[in-house]
């Protein structure tokens, strides 16, 4: 989450007082990342010394803010750069599954279930926050839409790792050699390779 | 809350010697009125066979099936009809509508096959139609209705008329998401109102919006949610960078 970008789109609708900022700031996302006032101004001197913004001192010692040109165009670079989705995270459930495949007397099905159960409680609590949650909060609406797909994307995960499984002869995935600490450089190098071969 | 459904130790075979298929493995389940209760697992669990069996559309092979507290499996075939047809709404994935009747009549058939006066029966239905926000397409033929407004007119078709259980198979996979969050807030309207409900899915977004989440896997209920914590547990920690 960026609080720099989030503070120049808010002055991008026009100059405004730190603290106001920060209410902003905090209604948007539905009051879900608190942000305090400290952590505003850190980085509202930040921004200013990088030349994205500008402020005026007014009543002695309020500081008003306003986006430079210079900002506006950092605020639209970062609009339309995608985030990082290159490399793969080093992602704790993954690695839990892989280290139990490994492990004599584990049961991975079972272990998959405990896991799928949580992330389905977890979604549950979400789904009947947003059912409470009326339309008009679109900050708070966007913010559980995109926790409830991440959840999903693990419970899938989940299911395909199982379907995985199930498809192999009895227990093989036991005795496989399971890399246990997943290798960015060589899944970089497969798929280049790949792209080299199109 | 009283239980409206109970399936007690019940299982299903399909097939016989070495064709046999357990669809249903001793499954115990009940949900009570007020209860959204989601039957969650992959293609071949069984989900689809326990909700026909809920439904009283096909007998277990061993168990007992209780609605309202009264075995359905002892029942005659006439008496199971007269429940099905007054105690359970079904709601499909490809909404079942019948496509040479309109939305107001699709609705009121249930009521008028029970023996409700045509008018009385239509009555009610646009009732149910106008609190489903669809009142204005109730003259139309399924063809002319969107696919939202087709389950919305299957949803209404599924409990109008005081039914007390609400049995749903994958409500929302022929929608797209905000249809099917539609759907899904409707479901969870008409149980918070009274009726007990079951949908089977594969889908977590789709289950997450029942009260309890029962897991199934080769016949067998494997898992199912605690319940859950109030949402105020949720959103407490996360802090920007």
């Amino acid at each position: 989450m960026s609080v720099r970008h989030a503070l120049l789109a808010l002055l991008a609708e026009g100059p405004k007082y730190g603290l106001r900022l920060r209410q902003e700031f905090q209604a948007q996302t539905g009051e879900v990342w608190p942000l305090n006032v400290g952590q505003v101004y850190t980085t509202l001197h930040r921004l200013e010394k990088e030349g994205n913004v500008e402020s005026d001192e007014v009543d002695g010692t309020q500081k008003r803010f306003r986006i430079t040109a210079e900002g506006s165009r950092e605020l639209q670079r970062w609009l339309h750069t995608p985030p990082d989705t290159d490399a793969p995270p080093r992602d704790e459930l993954v690695i839990k599954v892989q280290v139990a495949l490994r492990m004599p007397g584990v049961d991975v099905m079972e272990l998959l279930q405990v896991h799928r159960r949580h992330m389905v409680e977890a979604m549950q609590r979400y789904t009947h926050l947003k059912a409470e949650t009326p339309p008009g909060e679109v900050g708070l609406g966007l913010v559980i839409d995109a926790q409830l797909f991440r959840l999903e994307g693990i419970v899938r995960w989940l299911d395909a790792a199982e379907a995985r499984l199930r498809h192999l002869p009895d227990q093989s995935w036991a005795a496989s050699d399971v890399d246990l600490a997943p290798d960015t450089g060589s899944l970089r190098q497969r798929a280049n390779a790949l792209g080299g071969n199109r | 809350m009283s239980a409206v459904l109970e399936l007690r130790t019940v299982s299903k075979v399909y097939g016989e010697g070495s064709a046999q298929v357990h669809a249903l493995r001793e499954v115990d389940v009940t949900v009570s009125s007020g209860e959204l209760v989601a039957v969650m697992g992959p293609s071949g669990s069984g989900k689809s066979t326990l909700l026909t069996i809920a439904g009283s559309l096909e007998e277990p092979t061993a168990g007992e099936v209780l609605i309202g507290g009264n075995d359905i499996s002892r029942m005659s075939g006439n008496d199971r009809a007269r429940v099905r047809r007054r105690c359970i709404g079904f709601v499909f994935q490809d909404f079942n509508l019948l496509a040479g009747l309109t939305a107001l009549e699709n609705v009121a058939l249930p009521l008028e096959l029970d023996g409700l006066a045509t008018k009385d029966a239509r009555k009610a239905a646009l009732s149910m139609l106008d609190e489903l926000g669809l009142g204005e397409r109730a003259a139309h033929f399924p063809d002319d209705l969107s696919g939202g407004e087709r389950q919305r007119v299957a949803i209404a078709r599924a409990v109008v008329g005081d039914r007390k259980l609400l049995l749903a198979d994958e409500p929302t996979g022929a929608l797209d998401s905000v249809n099917g969050e539609m759907v899904m807030r409707m479901l969870r309207a008409a149980c918070k109102n009274g009726m007990a409900g079951v949908v089977v899915t594969h889908d977590a977004q789709l289950a997450s919006w029942a009260d309890r989440v029962v897991f199934i896997r080769d016949g067998r209920i494997v898992d199912q949610t605690r319940t859950p914590d109030g949402p105020e547990t949720l959103l407490s920690t996360g802090s920007p960078s």
